[in-house]
């Protein structure tokens, strides 16, 4: 192998292949998107070096660059200025040798869905040129890692969710690359095959000693790589081990029990409602975890936290632990101090990045929302109304049961979650409870009507945000209210009035003239939830709206989701992030279109094995119920 | 150059694949060549046939008779007598008739002087139908004349006769004037059109849409490779449509075909990839399907329909029409179809025409591999 190269401009380039030194190396790499007259920013001067033979993850808000910066990797985006060497070698030169030495999941991995998992396998594995024998003895490895060998003549367009990211990593891994990219490879998974995903990932490392880099918006997948980078806004904010991260919040992390009466998501909301003296706070198990700003936090929790001087809410010391920090609260912490530092020095941010308003994560803005009143004795006993009665629901295709006999029912001002692994019901559950789609036999009763036969009139008390945008992309943000307002039969004034609102209510003000297919992913699921809320319907129902999305804009999320409870709003959410049933007031886990599990976040722990976390209380349910059917079936 | 091989076939074997899978491409492919070649053969005929008639005898004679004999034989009309002119003008007015045919209560006085006239009235609002009657008519009216003439021991140039020469016209090439004749090579120029252009305008955009190209661009694959991997599998689809129109031609429609078979096959395998890559470059620019079927319409098949001389002449239309006609493709293929169908082996006219879709071929080739860069910027 070469051990030495030069580059386009005659310099030598450090450029052994082996896997001790840099798979990646950028200097002041940077690439601005130029179309028409405005030109956007992706990355601003980037410099970074990847060792060889390491896992590192790529993390950061929406819009931070991480698959520009992917894509650049691949030679697939030129880079504008500076240099970026990959494998050694300058992709702006040999992007073509780059491309077939390395291997790259996009965050859409284009699956041919008319061919079957081994005709999909064998495309990439006779592209790459991988002899028979090989072939054989890697397909057989990959297909047992991947549980597919009982599908290999399934065509790909019938695998569920899950099962396609993991042919796609399959068709990937089809030989052992010199440096594997992976964007978002968990995107829309549920946990179960996230776990198993990381379960391949992991081991095809260990065995092959793989060089990975992965962009990822699940916290503990970054905990897993040996480095991290944590990118905002097209620049690194801060890079290192998981470990040195961690030690930026080392005694700033905490976590109180929640005192009895009061709903985690309540807490919470009063302490994120704080920004000088909390960075971050999240239910997580029966307590509210929360990190202190280093001024504050390292002589212990403030006093204006213990005895507040307005509201009657207030932290007991004896009720709060230290809690070792994870990644997450350093991220957090990280980008709410960039968040800080933004806001005090303002111009320089904008010589930074000359066209901020289209690169800014949509997290960054406060949360423009009440501040938190407890809730009245009265308001909790209103909350025992149903307003979505479900009883003995059933939906069948054909001779495919998707829903088996389902009965819940959703009291007023809840926050109910539908949890489930890919394919398990949620979506068909959740079409039925919408009208889109009629029950095949059951009791269904949403605002005390049938969403499927009633008059036009009662579905104007449901609001549906759709997990994919599904507005119109070529109108502007204010164009689409006006539509949708129209649509709901909202009045020309009221709907003006109400449009301010929800500007404002959605952080939406000073872009009502964007167009929205243009507008980053954070912004355009903000404006699907203000045009949903547009007619301030009673129940709201959200598929999977913080898929995809960081944590900081999941908490800015889920804070306006606090609100909107509070105001009497009934909420209905589905969610890929374990964590999230955790503001839930309670929950329901499906699989294969039965019941598993319905109660509070606390029944459902219980219920799986007491476990400390959502995510393996989750797993435990979903796995034990799997098992008993499949000891059933041998039974039979 | 194995790994070109390797990775071309194995691209290929996924295009067939898929080909095979999705019931679409196989109707644009085969069974709508068959649907427009039954559909344009039995249904579209622009010869007139059956023309409903009105005759008006004002004097019934054994002359006239004779003479409008020929119209109850003929194929080309459906005479039927009307009593009186308001009769029969009442016939036209309710298009039971599409024309009157009417002789004057003197014709036979008039006829022995030379000086005889029959009247023929048109339906003219399909211009093309009635140009076409009064010519039929006209043609049928002289032959009998004639014969007539020459019967009574009259010759037309004896001074005392009509006094003026006759003319007798031949159509070479497609003797009974039969339109399907011609129209048959026009629509497999059409087919081929459509099946090409149409079927890979859709494919390439399909894999930007589906976002399959950038998993295949991180990879050793090459442009070259996926384009041809593209052209490959549709122009055997194409070929066999083209097969399939020319048992129909032959067979069903009887329509000769003149000129060799092999300079048939090059000339429509070269148009199919010119086709062919007329539906990449398209699909390549606009990355959307839904776009490029709706560009692959307006400037591949609507052309080739109206401007490629399939119905008209081009040498007879618009001075701009005439060179949008000329800048088609189609119009190429279109005189070397008809040429080699009903004319036999022009070597002039084909060398030009093969030039000139040469050159296509390699622009829009050209276009195609440009736009299809193994990038996202």
């Amino acid at each position: 192998m070469t051990t030495e190269r030069t580059n386009a401009a005659g310099q030598p380039v450090h450029s052994l292949t082996d896997r001790t030194s840099l798979v990646v190396s950028a200097h002041d790499a940077g690439k601005i998107f130029r179309e028409k007259k405005t030109s956007v920013t992706a990355l601003c001067s980037l410099s970074l070096d990847v060792p060889a033979g390491s896992m590192t993850a790529f993390v950061g808000p929406d819009g931070a660059g991480k698959t520009t910066f992917l894509r650049m990797i691949c030679g697939l985006l030129a880079p504008t200025s500076g240099t970026l060497l990959v494998l050694g070698l300058n992709v702006a030169d040999h992007a073509a040798e780059i491309q077939s030495r390395i291997s790259y999941m996009p965050q859409r991995f284009g699956l041919y869905e008319d061919l079957s998992v081994m005709e999909n396998m064998n495309l990439y594995a006779d592209l790459h040129g991988i002899p028979g024998p090989a072939r054989k003895e890697r397909f057989a490895r990959l297909l047992d890692m991947t549980d597919l060998a009982r599908f290999t003549a399934r065509p790909a367009g019938k695998l569920s969710g899950g099962m396609k990211q993991k042919l796609a990593l399959a068709c990937t891994l089809v030989r052992s690359p010199e440096l594997l990219l992976l964007d978002e490879p968990s995107v829309g998974v549920d946990p179960l095959s996230r776990r198993e995903l990381w379960a391949i990932i992991t081991k095809m490392v260990q065995e092959e000693h793989l060089s990975v880099i992965v962009s990822t918006a699940y916290m503990d997948e970054a905990e897993r790589c040996d480095n991290v980078v944590v990118m905002h806004e097209g620049s690194i904010l801060a890079q290192g081990s998981p470990e040195e991260l961690r030690k930026l919040t080392q005694g700033l992390c905490h976590a109180t029990s929640v005192p009895v009466g009061m709903k985690a998501r309540h807490l919470q909301a009063w302490l994120l409602d704080q920004p000088s003296l909390i960075m971050d706070a999240v239910p997580e198990g029966s307590h509210v975890r929360f990190v202190l700003p280093p001024e504050h936090g390292r002589n212990g929790i403030p006093q204006e936290l213990i005895s507040p001087c307005s509201g009657n809410i207030h932290l007991k010391v004896e009720d709060c632990t230290g809690v070792t920090p994870r990644l997450e609260d350093s991220f957090m912490f990280l980008l709410r101090h960039r968040q800080a530092s933004a806001e005090s020095s303002g111009a320089e941010e904008k010589i930074l990045s000359p066209s901020q308003d289209t690169t800014i994560p949509d997290a960054l803005p406060d949360v423009k929302t009440a501040p938190f009143s407890p809730r009245t004795e009265d308001g909790q006993q209103n909350s025992k109304e149903a307003v979505i009665e479900v009883r003995d629901l059933v939906r069948k295709f054909g001779s495919f049961t998707a829903v088996a006999s389902t009965s819940f029912s959703v009291y007023r001002g809840e926050v109910f979650g539908l949890l489930g692994p890919n394919g398990a019901g949620k979506t068909t559950t959740f079409r039925m409870l919408c009208g889109l789609l009629p029950a095949t036999s059951g009791y269904l009763r949403v605002a005390g009507e049938n969403l499927r036969t009633a008059a036009a009139q009662a579905r104007t008390r449901v609001g549906y945000v759709s997990q994919k945008f599904s507005l119109y992309g070529n109108l502007s943000v204010l164009e689409n209210l006006h539509f949708f307002g129209g649509v709901y039969g909202i009045g020309p004034f009221a709907l003006r009035r109400r449009i301010r609102e929800v500007l404002e209510e959605f952080d939406l003000t000073g872009h009502e003239h964007d167009i929205s297919g243009a507008m980053p992913g954070g912004f355009k699921q903000r404006l699907s939830m203000a045009v949903g809320m547009l007619h301030k319907p009673e129940i709201l129902f959200l598929d999977e709206p913080t898929s995809g999305i960081d944590p900081l804009a999941r908490r800015v999320f889920w804070r306006r989701i606090t609100t909107l409870s509070d105001e009497g709003t009934t909420i209905i959410i589905t969610t890929h992030f374990m964590e999230e049933a955790e503001y839930c007031d309670r929950m329901l886990i499906q699989d294969a279109g039965q019941v598993l599990a319905l109660g509070t976040p606390d029944d459902v722990r219980r219920q799986g094995g007491s476990a400390p976390t959502m995510e393996e209380a989750f797993i435990h349910i979903v796995e034990s119920s799997r098992a008993a059917r499949a000891a059933a079936k041998e039974g039979a | 150059m194995n790994g070109f091989l390797r990775r071309l076939g194995a691209l290929t074997v996924k295009e067939l694949r898929q080909i095979s899978r999705d019931p679409s491409s196989i109707m644009i492919g085969l069974v709508l060549p068959i649907i427009l070649i039954l559909i344009f053969g039995y249904g579209l005929s622009l010869d007139v046939k059956n023309v409903p008639m009105a005759v008006v005898m004002e004097h019934d004679t054994p002359l006239v008779r004779d003479l409008l004999s020929g119209l109850n034989g003929s194929a080309y009309f459906s005479p039927r007598h009307a009593s009186s002119m308001h009769e029969a003008e009442e016939l036209l007015r309710k298009r039971e008739v599409d024309a009157i045919l009417r002789t004057g209560s003197d014709f036979d006085s008039r006829f022995m002087k030379g000086d005889a006239k029959v009247q023929l009235i048109l339906h003219g609002v399909d211009s093309t139908t009635a140009t076409l009657i009064g010519q039929y008519t006209s043609a049928l009216l002289s032959l009998r004349v004639q014969t007539n003439l020459d019967r009574q021991g009259l010759s037309a140039d004896s001074g005392k006769g009509t006094g003026s020469a006759v003319v007798q016209s031949r159509m070479w090439f497609n003797e009974a004037a039969d339109s399907t004749w011609y129209l048959v090579p026009g629509l497999i120029v059409i087919i081929m059109t459509l099946v090409g252009a149409f079927l890979t305008a859709l494919i390439m955009a399909r894999e930007w849409e589906r976002g399959t190209l950038e998993a295949l661009f991180v990879s050793p694959v090459g442009r070259t490779e996926i384009l041809l991997s593209k052209i490959i599998p549709y122009f055997l689809l194409g070929m066999a449509g083209l097969l399939l129109c020319l048992a129909a031609a032959r067979w069903l429609f009887a329509v000769p075909l003149r000129g060799s078979l092999t300079i048939f096959l090059l000339s429509s395998s070269l148009y199919l990839v010119v086709s062919l890559g007329m539906g990449l470059a398209i699909s390549s620019v606009t990355r959307s399907q839904f776009l490029s079927c709706q560009i692959a319409l307006v400037v591949s098949f609507l052309p080739a329909v109206i401007l490629s001389g399939f119905l008209f002449d081009l040498r007879s239309v618009p001075l701009a029409a005439r060179i949008v006609g000329n800048i088609l493709p189609a119009t190429y293929y279109m005189e070397m179809l008809k040429t080699l169908f009903l004319a036999g082996n022009n070597p002039v006219i084909l060398l030009r025409d093969a030039a000139a879709l040469l050159v296509y071929a390699v622009l829009f080739m050209g276009v195609a591999i440009r736009f299809t860069r193994k990038n996202l910027d």
